[in-house]
């Protein structure tokens, strides 16, 4: 249990930048608001509350990706890390550590733009919101291994070069503003093959009420990335620290 | 001059550490060749060398940071590649570098240790408070230590390798960047720990070896090039005792007589300067004396573990 220790520095580490966290909850709500508000003039079926929330949520969770690469990274270009692998610590704890903490802000963003989207007028049953979670919180699993593999093998200034690159992909492949099926195409079958679109989509449908069963293809997609993702962000985390 | 550690005093018993034909290479680059080192239990033990010397890669490895190309080294008795968990368990290492958690308080820097060495909570309080103290940060302790300075910063980070309370303690140049009343402090800590633990300790600055070690090993291109206490490895130096002189009235003659007693001779400034292996301080004075010399002052200079290391290391350190 000796990871609970780094767990709780790196939650710490994390919450006291109040100004990323600010960021990372009001910026999701602000284009939540922003896109709802064209959608009222535009009258743009995916520029509705409901269909803007699921993928609002899972662009905001763009900023877990840029935190646990972040912290990583600092702490492996200081001594930090260095000092920590000198520690008792095994490999469980650092993956742990650099991990759990990340769920709250997941949590917490997920709360957030649900809490707006209804506020603007999204219509969900709780049943579909609960069910949504199925693919939501995969999402977020997702983009913490992206995190931990790009603070594994990336320094603090290619992170950020590398973080705006990564929030923009992520809303145009993710389909967040735009009908992917309409723009068609190459451009279709990249965000196809990339987990985001599948996230949105699957969690589309569930809150509109599809069920399960009809999003399957897309939560394998999900969950085939995040386990992918995620053994992917440990190995380079081994590969980095392993004695050699 | 290159004693070797004898073997008939060193059995394993008594070693806390013993290197085995330690080596590290980078490619081509051989950056430790061959170490065998002894350590005793309870010793602390010096590592000195130019910059690049391989000391760091030295601590790295027997930290279970680095694996070794060839050889092996026993801590505690366990094997560096079989049972680097269990050393992990009984040491403790102040990087090169700070290394410290700069959102987190002192405080909580210190406790975050306790917790991953998995110490009692109330111990863990205890030994935090009482290494706060050493740290000498007064009001400061609540501050996230990003904004500490960098000499604070690094106290912290060596007070960090402290709460384990570890068997073997490996300092990479823990005095670096400290002004010199935190030097003195941590001088007196370093030397409160002496002969309780076993303590590796890497410098730049000779005098502190020379203060707080038991032996030294001096490294320079990955080898051992002397190894010694500090005091025998002063007394085999072929470096020299010098003493200067002041005075007003001393004439071209007796400079001259003096140059015919010793050949390093130097007079400027109404101060002659003479060095040599041994000088005889005695017939100095005298001769000046019988000379009507007026002695305005005398200053004398043993040779310094400064004066060993650079003729040991070449004035051109590595390069
Ligand atoms: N990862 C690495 N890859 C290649 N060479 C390395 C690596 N790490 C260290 N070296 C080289 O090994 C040599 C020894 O380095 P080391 O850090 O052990 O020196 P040091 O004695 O601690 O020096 P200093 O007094 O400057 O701290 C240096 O020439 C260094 O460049
Ligand atoms: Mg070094």
């Amino acid at each position: 249990m000796r990871f609970v220790s780094l767990a709780s520095r790196n939650f710490k580490e994390l919450y006291r930048e109040p100004v990323s966290i600010l960021l990372g909850l009001l910026m999701p709500a602000g284009l939540l608001v922003l896109f709802a508000l064209i959608g009222k003039n535009v009258h743009l079926d995916i520029f509705t509350p409901d269909m803007l929330t699921p993928g609002v949520t899972i662009f905001s969770f763009a900023f877990l990706i840029m935190f646990s690469a972040v912290l990583l990274s600092k702490d492996r270009q200081s001594a930090f890390l260095l000092r920590l692998l000198t520690t008792p610590l095994k490999p469980v704890d650092f993956i742990l550590a650099y991990f759990v903490p990340y769920i709250p802000f997941a949590l917490l963003q997920i709360l957030v733009c649900f809490a707006v989207g209804i506020l603007l007028g999204a219509a969900y049953s709780v049943l579909n919101v609960v069910l949504s979670l199925v693919v939501i919180l995969p999402m977020a699993l997702v983009c913490i291994g992206i995190g931990m593999i790009l603070g594994s093998l990336l320094s603090e200034g290619q992170i950020s070069a590398i973080g705006s690159m990564l929030i923009t992909a992520i809303s145009i492949f993710g389909g967040i503003w735009m009908d992917l099926q309409m723009v068609g195409g190459i451009f279709e079958e990249i965000s196809y093959a990339l987990p985001f679109a599948h996230g949105v989509d699957a969690a589309r449908n569930i809150l509109a009420g599809t069920g399960l069963g009809n999003v399957a293809t897309h939560l394998y997609w999900v969950y085939g990335y995040a386990v992918i993702l995620f053994v992917l962000g440990i190995l380079s985390f081994r590969y980095k620290t392993a004695s050699n | 001059m290159n004693k070797v550690f004898n073997k008939e005093n060193g059995d394993e018993e008594h070693n806390a550490i013993q290197t085995i034909n330690l080596s590290k290479r980078y490619g081509d680059f051989v950056a430790v060749d061959g170490i065998n080192l002894e350590i005793k239990k309870g010793e602390l033990f010096s590592i000195l060398g130019p910059n690049g010397a391989g000391k760091t890669t030295t601590i790295k490895i027997l930290s279970c940071l680095l694996l070794p190309t060839e050889g092996t080294a026993k801590i505690m008795g366990y094997d560096i590649k079989e049972n680097p968990q269990l050393i992990k368990e009984i040491i403790d290492v102040s990087p090169q570098e700070t290394a410290i958690a700069g959102h987190l308080n002192a405080w909580e820097n210190l406790v975050l240790m306790g917790g991953i060495y998995g110490l009692e909570k109330k111990e863990t309080e205890k030994r935090a408070r009482e290494l706060l103290d050493l740290l000498d940060l007064p009001g400061r302790e609540k501050e996230q230590v990003r904004k500490y300075s960098g000499g604070m910063k690094r106290r912290l980070s060596i007070a960090m390798a402290m709460m384990s309370d570890p068997q073997v303690l490996f300092l990479d140049e823990p005095t670096l960047g400290l002004d010199p009343q935190a030097r003195k402090a941590m001088w007196e800590k370093i030397e409160g720990l002496k002969g309780k633990k076993t303590i590796v300790l890497t410098t730049h600055y000779l005098e502190e070896a020379d203060a707080l070690a038991d032996r030294i090993a001096i490294l320079k291109a990955g080898k051992i090039i002397a190894i010694d206490t500090p005091d025998e490895l002063k007394n085999n130096s072929k470096s020299m005792q010098s003493i200067a002189i002041k005075t007003k009235n001393i004439s071209d003659d007796v400079v001259k007589g003096i140059k015919e007693m010793y050949s390093d001779v130097v007079f400027k400034a109404n101060k002659i300067e003479i060095k040599a292996r041994k000088l005889n301080v005695d017939k100095i004075v005298d001769y000046l004396r019988s000379n009507e010399v007026n002695i305005e002052g005398i200053s004398m200079k043993e040779p310094s573990l400064d004066d060993v290391f650079l003729e040991l290391t070449g004035e051109g350190g590595n390069q």
